[in-house]
């Protein structure tokens, strides 16, 4: 929404306040300034200067010599090249050490603007500058008698003499704001509705425009009728004719103020349906009556696949959630959207129809998305509108027609308006306002907002009445706001909440997580984020079968394309994309981690909400190798209080890792996790080359599991003895099946294994690798005997013997 | 024998003095002092003396075998420290050569910035709380009182699921989930992820996240909102921020305001960050709407609350001078190291 302040002071004549300090002061009242633009930003020293005298160049063809009196004893001489000057005009002249909004070619205005200098055009002494409208920072769309070409000529009505302030005749001190009003406050996107927020702000006197009422029906039913079928949609319909049209410009003022707000000047009439747009808030339309077949208006929906061309010349197809506007044989307009090309005013029009209506907003807004046609008019409908706007809107563009001299009133008003909407009363509940808002705003000045805002109270019932244009005041609390906004947010007392104390805490889920975090940060991974939907060809990439459960994902049914189309079921996808980014981008080394959700829904469609869970994934390539990512996992275990509690099982079987580079992370049975090598096709999938290591683990469970509870058992008193082993086996074996031996038969003495030593080679011969593992032993309450540490590594011997394992030296 | 005495002891103090390394001292120990020392030796001839001088000399005996020990300490001491003065001459290092620091992962900006956030509002007494991000519409809009077919429904344009499930547009449906236990009083704060359909570039994403206050109890006021948020852009900007509240509407609280912090760059004088006005804005917030509250199962006359909710991105975008959010989630190393 913009407003020039001039029009607002239109209707607050003692609003006369710097801008600067206005759009603050409306802001801080509730309507959020987002920008302003000074009209007279750059323009300095320009005055209306008379041209006394012009002498051709001496030197150039092109350029003139003129004398021109600038309201001073002495005429200053300006060289031009204008084509279209003579003596006697008045012409908007910039002095010397003055400045220009822009160039004469109309082209973007320079931040800052030109400077105007007295020098010598082809050794002629030149001591100004005559304008062109463009170079005013203008156009000839706002100014029409403004020339093509050559600077700007006041009109011989323009009542200007030398020497005035040529900006002020021209209306350019002036500025535009522009506000980012919020949908429940419909009635600011007007500016009847901004000039009552202004007025209110500072306390002044408001002035909206005075309009004659007119008496329902009465001669205006032998010009035309109107009927509503679909009266859900169309809560009102207000419609009244003007006949003996005189078609011709508008004036200035009017042209000036549909201009500040960007619209073209067309014609009187269309100009006074815009202006009234404007000024009210309320879309109008006006009809060619002759053109109405029967004279009569119905409004109806629309048929499924029905066609229909508008006033632009395209043709849109309709659908029954549509409403037109029909006479009495055919469509000719699109309700609240767009008129027909069919009934379209001309400037041959005679008698004429103007319609002010309310529609309502929600079906608006759905039709005009699916026709794909938003106008202003859709635009401000769409806000869902006062019904009670409508008929003192046509009454102002009657009165607009009447004061234009257009064309003749025809006496009365159709209004079709079966179920009024009256103001309603609100209780003035003065002590629970400051209470919500814990301030101490007295209950007189509480009144003298309201009435600021046209609330009228009734003190005999304590009772608000509210007008129905404040569509947004409903409650107490919104009373309150009101309050709270004039009387200035800044003046809000700042207090702490009082009451009964609670505790700050994070869950335990939460502080398992910032372990996490800290774990893989002190191994060198960085944090990432990745997004939670993803293409469903990233099952593909990774390799996961057609039968997977993992590709029962969630389907985003409007998603925005379809690498964003579904949610994830699996966490590697982002990861890797990422470690292929840094790849691309030639980083040496890469580590990341992210923890974030999978999706895991239980039916699907979705009946109900999807299973959210917590995945931490490490990702890495450079440096480092599987062991250095499963080194940051049996950390983070060890952190957790999970030491040596997980078994890493080589057949999990995950498609998208190396097949003897992997592991699936187990505890009783349980999967908490994966960790592996990355299947080189994956690698190649994802365009990176070389080794990637990835882990995943399941937070919750890992939560489940782990615990921050440490217990002190007392330092060993009595000396450990330690046994070394040292085996070659079979390449197959995986020191994983020795370690579950040495721990199954080593039993409550075994204090601790330890491997030493792998080694494959010619040495041991092919196919084989020698082990190494150092065993301690220890009792909390004596000394070991050498015998039983030595049944006990007998009975670890024995069974690894049955595994195929040989005992060396 | 007095005059015996006082000639070994002079010999081993000038035998002392003159030894140049430790191996030398301890040969003079074991000539003077061992079993076959010659102060032993002397010892060994008391049974020469007369009984009654024995002590006497016993005593002299000690005295210089006493004499002998404290010089070779202290000449032991001096040796030693000549040895580790010479030693650590040759131990001179290059201390303006790099440090050797293992390889280190850096928190996401944003993860950060929530911490910083959560550590202020835990101290507040808040509790930290979580919601689904696949959500319901009844608590992402119906609760929020968001009924169907409102504008914002559109403007936040919703990635839908079904019709009744949906990628939560905001962390707000976590408030109604929280209300709706009807546990009181309420200070929770909750953070998360959020989904709008926007599309990728410098300043949206359709996916970001949101930290979200609340606190409901009796006798919640506007001003407890203003003196919270206020407390909070001390702790979070600095102790010089100054906050404005501005009128504005959310459908789920009333009254209803955006926040602007006082610019942290310029301090409120003016500067690109701030695009010049001095101040930055940073969060909404508001009473919780009455209707909010009833349809949560409160009592609107006997509580009130406030709500805020902050753009968590924003923040870090702001705090760390970052310029474009996608690099956020693109995870680039050299980005994430400078954190």
């Amino acid at each position: 929404m913009n407003t020039p302040i001039s029009w607002l002071k239109a209707y607050v004549p003692d609003l006369n306040v710097p801008v600067e300090q206005f759009v603050d002061d409306i802001t801080l009242s509730g309507s959020h300034v987002e920008s302003y633009e000074k009209k007279d930003k750059n323009l300095e020293k320009i005055v209306v200067g008379k041209i006394e005298k012009i002498e051709r160049h001496p030197d150039a063809d092109k350029l003139i010599v003129c004398q021109v009196n600038i309201g001073e004893e002495a005429p200053i001489q300006i060289v031009t090249g204008a084509p279209n000057v003579k003596e006697g005009d008045l012409v908007p002249t910039v002095l010397d050490g003055g400045k220009v909004a822009g160039g004469h070619d109309g082209g973007p205005l320079p931040e800052n603007g030109i400077k105007i200098k007295k020098g010598k055009l082809r050794g002629v002494e030149s001591f100004g500058m005559m304008c062109a409208i463009e170079e005013l920072g203008s156009s000839r769309d706002l100014y029409p008698e403004a020339p093509e070409d050559g600077v700007y000529v006041f009109p011989a009505d323009s009542g200007v003499k030398p020497g005035d302030d040529a900006i002020e005749a021209l209306g350019l001190h002036d500025a535009v704001v522009e506000y980012e009003i919020t949908s429940n406050r419909v009635d600011c996107f007007s500016m009847i509705g901004m000039a009552r927020e202004a007025a209110a702000t500072y306390g002044l006197p408001f002035h909206p425009p005075v309009v004659p009422d007119t008496v329902k029906g009465g001669d205006v039913l032998n010009y035309a009728s109107v009927e509503v079928e679909a009266t859900d949609l169309c809560p009102r319909y207000c419609a009244r004719v003007v006949k003996n049209l005189k078609i011709g410009p508008s004036p200035k003022w009017m042209r000036e103020r549909l201009a500040a707000q960007g619209i073209r000047s067309i014609n009187n009439l269309v100009d006074i349906t815009n202006y009234v747009m404007e000024e009210y808030g309320q879309p109008m339309h006006a009809f060619d009556l002759d053109t109405v077949a029967g004279h009569k208006i119905v409004v109806k929906r629309a048929k499924d696949g029905d066609k229909f061309v508008t006033l632009d010349g395209q043709e849109r197809t309709l659908d029954s959630g549509v409403l037109m506007i029909c006479d009495g044989e055919k469509e000719i307009g699109i309700a609240g959207i767009m008129g027909g090309e069919n009934s379209m005013v001309t400037d041959s029009i005679s008698t004429l129809l103007f319609e002010a209506a309310c529609f309502d907003g929600t079906n608006i807004r759905l039709a005009s998305k699916r026709i794909g046609l938003r106008t202003d008019a859709s635009s401000k409908f769409e806000k869902g509108l006062d019904p009670n706007l409508a008929l003192e809107a046509i009454n102002r563009a009657c009165q607009l027609v009447e004061e234009l001299g257009c064309g003749e009133v025809v006496e009365g008003v159709i209004d079709i308006y079966p179920n009024p909407v009256e103001p309603w009363q609100l209780p003035f509940e003065p002590e629970k306002m400051n209470r919500l808002l814990g301030m101490n705003v007295p209950e007189d000045l509480m009144l003298e907002y309201f009435s600021r805002l046209g609330l009228t109270y009734e003190k005999e019932s304590n009772q608000l009445t509210i007008p129905t244009y404040r569509q947004d005041l409903h409650c107490m609390a919104d009373l309150a706001e009101e309050v709270a906004r004039l009387y200035g947010y800044d003046k809000l007392p700042s207090t702490l909440p009082c009451g009964e104390a609670t505790v700050g805490k994070k869950s335990f889920e939460m502080l398992v997580e910032d372990i996490v975090r800290d774990v893989c940060e002190n191994n060198g991974f960085s944090g990432g984020m990745t997004y939670s939907f993803e293409s469903p060809k990233v099952y593909d990439k990774l390799l996961i079968p057609e039968d997977s459960e993992l590709r029962k994902a969630i389907v985003i049914a409007n998603p925005l394309g379809e690498d964003f189309s579904i949610m994830r079921t699996i966490s590697l996808n982002g990861m890797i994309t990422s470690l292929a980014t840094n790849y691309n981008r030639r980083n040496k080394d890469a580590r990341l981690y992210e923890i974030g959700n999978i999706y895991l829904p239980k039916a699907l469609p979705l009946t109900e909400l999807p299973e959210e869970r917590k995945m931490l994934t490490l990702g890495m390539y450079g440096e480092g190798d599987f062991f250095t990512m499963k080194g940051v996992v049996e950390e983070l275990f060890q952190k957790l209080g999970l030491y040596q509690a997980f078994t890493y099982n080589p057949k999990g079987g995950y498609p998208f890792l190396h097949p003897g580079r992997q592991a699936a992370i187990e505890k009783d049975g349980k999967v908490i996790g994966y960790i592996g090598q990355l299947h080189p096709e994956v690698v190649e999938n994802y365009d990176m080359k070389g080794e990637a290591y990835i882990a995943v683990i399941d937070l919750p469970m890992l939560a489940s599991m782990a615990s921050f509870d440490r217990k002190y058992e007392g330092i060993a008193k009595f000396p450990a003895s330690t046994r070394d082993l040292s085996m070659v086996m079979d390449k197959s074996i995986f020191v994983g099946q020795i370690e579950a031996i040495i721990k199954k038969h080593g039993g409550k003495l075994l204090e601790s294994y330890n491997l030493f030593d792998v080694y494959e080679g010619e040495q041991v011969g092919a196919g084989k690798k020698s082990v190494a593992y150092s065993m301690t032993f220890r009792a909390k309450d004596r000394n070991l005997e050498a015998n039983e540490v030595n049944a006990i590594t007998d009975k670890i011997v024995e069974a690894l013997k049955k595994l195929g394992v040989e005992l060396r030296g | 024998m007095k005059e015996k005495l006082q000639a070994i002891k002079e010999e081993a103090i000038a035998k002392i003095e003159a030894a140049k390394d430790l191996d030398a001292l301890n040969e003079i120990k074991v000539n003077m002092l061992g079993k076959k020392g010659e102060l032993t030796q002397v010892l060994k001839g008391m049974k020469d003396v007369a009984p009654e001088d024995r002590p006497k000399v016993g005593q002299m005996v000690n005295d210089t075998r006493f004499a002998i020990e404290e010089k070779l300490e202290a000449v032991k001491k001096d040796i030693a420290k000549k040895l580790r003065e010479e030693k650590m001459k040759k131990e001179v290092i290059d201390v303006t050569l790099p440090g050797t620091m293992h390889m280190k992962g850096h928190r996401h900006p944003n993860q950060i910035a929530l911490e910083e956030l959560e550590r202020v509002f835990i101290g507040m007494g808040y509790e930290i709380v979580e919601g689904p991000e696949v959500e319901y519409d009844h608590y992402n809009f119906e609760l929020l009182n968001i009924p169907a077919n409102h504008p914002a429904k559109d403007e936040q344009d919703t990635f839908y699921i079904t019709k009744d499930i949906l990628l939560r547009t905001q962390t707000s449906p976590v408030q109604a989930r929280v209300m709706e236990t009807g546990r009181m009083p309420i200070r929770i704060l909750a953070p998360g992820r959020v989904f709008r359909s926007d599309e990728v570039d410098a300043t949206h994403s359709p996916s970001f996240h949101q930290v979200e206050g609340l606190v409901v109890d009796k006798n919640i006021t506007f001003a407890d909102l203003k003196g919270t948020l206020e407390q909070f852009a001390h702790e979070f900007f600095g102790p010089e921020t100054k906050i404005k509240l501005r009128p504005h509407h959310f459908p789920f609280t009333e009254p209803s305001a955006e926040v602007d912090v006082s610019c942290f760059k310029c301090g409120g004088k003016g500067c690109r960050m701030c695009k010049g006005s001095g101040w930055i804005e940073i969060l909404g917030c508001g009473m919780v709407h009455p209707k909010v509250l009833k349809d949560c199962g409160i009592d609107p006359e006997e509580y009130s609350g406030f709500a805020f909710g902050i753009g968590l991105e924003r923040v870090a975008l702001l705090k760390y001078e970052i310029d474009d959010m996608r690099l956020l989630y693109e995870n680039d190393m050299r980005f994430l190291k400078q954190f």
